[in-house]
């Protein structure tokens, strides 16, 4: 058993301790010992005991040390007057003069507009994730709390449409996480094959998953089936990869349940007894013969014929669902599809094949208090899109109509926004420019984060600097706790005068809303979240460093998915619902369905001409989470430069070499990266990165950092999502390239004229159309 | 007793970790560093792709002798996240490689 603190007697000490963030990362909770030397962190080793990790660390840990003592870090609060926003005029203040004013500013502002003038926003994957929310609706208890992200395209969908479809929490891959003996325990078996969709793990470690446990169940024989507009390293080594055109999952989903039905290959036992719809399913299925899908998808029929037949039966069969589901305007039909294969092939919550999380989730209960804490009719003037009727079923604003109600000031424009563990000109918001644009005109700008970002300079009053993972105590929550393996214990190993997202939480809660913040300190707030599921204390945790929770098999035999006790899933139905019974209460169509990206060379054919490739984005590079680790000299000498994939075939079209700068535009905007060709992609699509700006360029605006010349986002619409208010279409756009000199030949003014986007461009029109398409097939 | 390093490659997702925790571990400057993994791109072989890492290693490999001599692992392997590497005495090589199969490769630096 490992120690939580060892003297190594030099004068040096070992801290044990679980890493969430920052730096960022969805909470893994990779174990490791820091070593502290004077107050200091002078070394990094993985711990291998950690049940997961055991040992391993990635390039983003092991660089920990450069991190926290960077000189690109803010150590202590920072305050600027309104006048010099853009300009690096910062004076330092104390803890207690930064909470002065950010006190005084909302009680301002909630007295003469309201409380829901105030907004919060927050990133991805940071713990910021579970306390940016809490200080939105218990401390400055204002509905509007979210994200710049267009149509929340990340993990909300596949949450979203698993509690529809499964009334589950997030289902993941069965890998033996839960028992302390891992791949060993006789109950676990080895997927025989894991369909990895839209998902590159290795490398996104997504959600909480430790990435490469696909190596380790590789090396014990499971094979793969990759889906993804890219060839990655796994869909190289891949039983089959069904490299389609960005965008089409739902079609291709739809073709594989077809194969599998019409051919009878699909568990019958299973959807006699526990699924809802199949009949229905089938119907709309059949509308998708593979040679139509074939068609769409670009993907060849044999290779669509061999998986499907290799899904439904080969036993046990894994599936994980990546972000391409989420960042799709027809992705929640995606995801459908995605749940419909894995419970028509009788693969949910067997051993090696897709866990289901039980109802209750870690912390749950005391978000859901924290959303009380809003009264009811200041609730209500939450800013959400009516036209989104699904979206009321998720806790937070939409993010496309927070700047639609800033640009526009209906219903009501915002005084002020607070951001936490977010940077979102050179990262998530499209079209930033406009947000930018929005923020500025705010009253009182508040930031939380490590280090000086485009975004805290650009529009920002109050900076607050938040302590590393090294510098707090806490908990990390993988799966953030909706499917959660096992907890672990963040340990506070040195100090650096910053605070944790919890801290500053209970810090401006004590001042505005004190009943909803009883705890003296974070310690006691975490005993109580953990003593009644666990029976320990945090000091107890902190002991042992990981507890992992039990687990069951097949929940839907025995009671345990839904609040009532019966067999079965928490549905309406009580079923897998391969038919929802709630989408059509929000206009939505009942059975999945495909609808071609808005932007794509079939949806768009008056600009295929102008715009002839397909653009992809997003991808993840090791080295970095999202828009964070630039400024790291061992990461970015990993990878110096953004860059942009072109394939072999099509570099020479466009006069292109490897290295040379290229710029990407579509109609709504451009950026410039450097050339990699590769066949990575295939011919006629590029992929492009995301989160690139440069902290050792001049941080003063106009250029920020020079946030906007390599940002991809630049390239994306605002606005445009599916029915549900869920996906925008960062991965499936259209774009022209051309070599350039470098990113200095970025173009501020283009596109001279606003693209427009038909005023009555919807998601319903596009569904009249694919309807009235369908009808003319049909009668041919 | 002479040493080598085992990679079994097939798993090498190039994800660098080598690099990093062997520059930490000696304190290396920026870009000098015991073990490299140089680029690599998929190919088209026949019908199917052949895309491999292989990390390399240079000069400056000592095998972590300070820490093999307090029974640590070397910094590489021990952070592999791959888990695809293994320093083993020279006389166990052959045994190792036969037993790994294809796509492995040893290294005396």
């Amino acid at each position: 058993m490992s120690q939580q603190f060892i003297d190594c007697g030099d004068g040096t000490y070992k801290m044990r301790t679980c890493a969430w963030s920052p730096p960022g990362d969805h909470p893994v909770g990779c174990g490791m010992y820091l070593k502290v030397k004077d107050g200091r962190i002078v070394g990094v080793e993985g711990d291998p005991e950690h049940p997961i990790s055991q040992g391993r660390l990635c390039t983003r840990c092991l660089s920990l040390p450069e991190y926290v003592y960077s000189d690109k870090r803010v150590t202590t609060p920072l305050r600027r007057a309104r006048e010099d926003r853009g300009f690096d005029k910062w004076e330092p203040i104390t803890w207690d003069e930064a909470m002065d004013l950010i006190e005084e500013n909302v009680r301002r502002i909630q007295k003469d507009y309201g409380n829901e003038a105030v907004a919060v926003f927050q990133g991805t994957g940071r713990a910021a994730t579970l306390y940016a929310p809490a200080t939105a609706y218990a401390a400055l208890q204002t509905p509007n709390a979210g994200s710049t992200l267009a149509g929340e395209s990340c993990y909300g969908p596949r949450c979203g449409v698993a509690n529809f479809i499964l009334g589950a929490g997030y289902p993941e891959l069965d890998y033996a996480a839960f028992f302390p003996d891992r791949y060993d325990d006789s109950r676990y078996v080895v997927p025989e094959y894991i369909v990895l969709w839209g998902k590159d793990p290795l490398f996104s470690n997504p959600d909480g998953f430790f990435g490469h446990a696909l190596i380790d169940l590789m090396k014990r024989g499971s094979k793969f089936i990759t889906v993804d507009p890219r060839l990655t390293w796994i869909g190289a080594r891949a039983a089959y990869h069904l490299q389609l055109r960005p965008g089409t999952d739902a079609a291709l989903g739809l073709g594989l349940l077809n194969i599998i039905i019409q051919e009878d290959l699909y568990d019958h036992d299973f959807v006699e007894k526990w699924c809802f719809g199949f009949d229905d399913l089938a119907a709309r299925a059949a509308e998708y013969p593979v040679e139509r899908v074939a068609e769409i998808t670009w993907v060849q029929s044999e290779a669509i014929l061999a998986a499907a037949r290799t899904i439904a039966t080969a036993k046990p069969v894994s599936f994980m669902w990546g972000l391409a589901i989420d960042a799709c305007t027809n992705g929640v039909q995606a995801g459908h599809c995605f749940l419909a294969l894995a419970a028509i092939t009788g693969n949910l919550d067997v051993p090696g094949g897709v866990t289901l999380a039980a109802p209750a989730s870690f912390m749950g209960k005391w978000r859901y208090d924290c959303s009380l804490q809003v009264p009811p009719d200041i609730w209500s003037k939450q800013i959400i899109n009516p036209d989104h009727k699904a979206y009321v079923t998720r806790q937070h604003s939409h993010p496309d109509s927070m700047l639609d109600a800033m640009e526009t000031g209906e219903p009501y424009g915002f005084k002020m926004a607070w951001f936490i563990g977010t940077n979102p000109l050179p990262n998530m918001a499209v079209q930033p420019r406009r947000w930018q644009a929005a923020f500025e005109k705010l009253e009182f700008n508040v930031v939380s984060d490590v280090v000086m970002t485009p975004t805290a300079m650009a529009f920002c009053d109050v900076f607050l600097p938040v302590s590393t993972f090294a510098e707090q105590n806490g908990i990390v929550l993988p799966h953030f706790g909706r499917n959660t393996h096992f907890l672990g214990a963040m340990n506070k190993t040195i100090e650096m005068g910053c605070k944790s997202d919890l801290e500053i939480a209970m810090m401006i809660g004590k001042r505005l809303n004190p009943s909803a913040w009883p705890w003296e300190t974070v310690e006691e707030f975490f005993t109580d979240q953990i003593k009644d599921s666990l029976g320990i204390t945090f000091d107890e945790l902190s002991d042992v460093s990981t507890v992992q929770t039990p687990f069951e098999y097949r929940k839907y035999e025995k009671g345990l998915l839904r609040n009532d006790g019966y067999p079965g899933f928490n549905t309406p139905t009580g079923c897998v619902e391969l038919k929802s019974s709630i989408y059509p209460d929000w206009d939505e169509d009942a059975l999945p369905y495909f609808i071609e990206p808005p932007f794509s060379p079939y949806s768009r054919p008056e600009l295929k001409d102008d715009f002839p490739l397909v653009l992809t984005t997003g991808g993840r590079q090791m080295t970095y989470f999202h828009s964070e680790g630039r400024h790291v000299p061992s990461l970015r000498h990993i990878i110096p430069e953004p860059l942009m994939s072109i394939n072999p075939a099509d570099a020479p079209k466009y006069g292109i070499e490897e290295g040379n700068w290229v710029c990407i535009e579509s109609p709504f905007g451009q950026a410039v990266q450097k050339a990699k060709i590769t066949n990575e992609v295939p011919e006629g699509v590029v992929h492009a990165v995301h989160g690139w700006w440069f902290p050792e360029e001049e941080g003063e605006a106009p250029h920020l950092f020079g946030t906007y010349k390599a940002n991809i986002n630049n390239l994306i619409p605002h606005h445009v999502v599916g029915k549900m208010g869920w996906g925008a279409p960062y991965k499936s756009m259209i774009c022209r390239i051309r070599r350039v000199n470098g990113m200095e030949d970025w173009d501020p003014t283009y596109p001279a004229e606003e693209y427009p986007i038909d005023p009555s461009y919807s998601h319903d029109q596009l569904a009249l159309k694919r309807q009235a398409a369908e009808r003319v097939a049909k009668e041919a | 007793m002479q040493k080598a390093l085992i990679i079994d490659y097939k798993y090498c997702t190039g994800c660098h970790v080598c690099e990093v925790a062997c520059r930490n571990e000696h304190g290396f400057a920026l870009g000098q560093c015991g073990i490299k993994v140089p680029d690599a791109r998929p190919e088209k072989t026949g019908d199917h792709w052949s895309w491999n890492y292989v990390p390399v290693p240079t000069d400056l490999c000592d095998f972590c002798d300070a820490r093999a001599a307090q029974g640590q692992d070397a910094a590489c392997v021990h952070h592999c996240l791959a888990k695809c590497m293994e320093i083993v005495e020279v006389e166990d090589v052959s045994a190792r490689l036969a037993a790994l199969g294809k796509t492995a490769v040893c290294f005396v630096p």
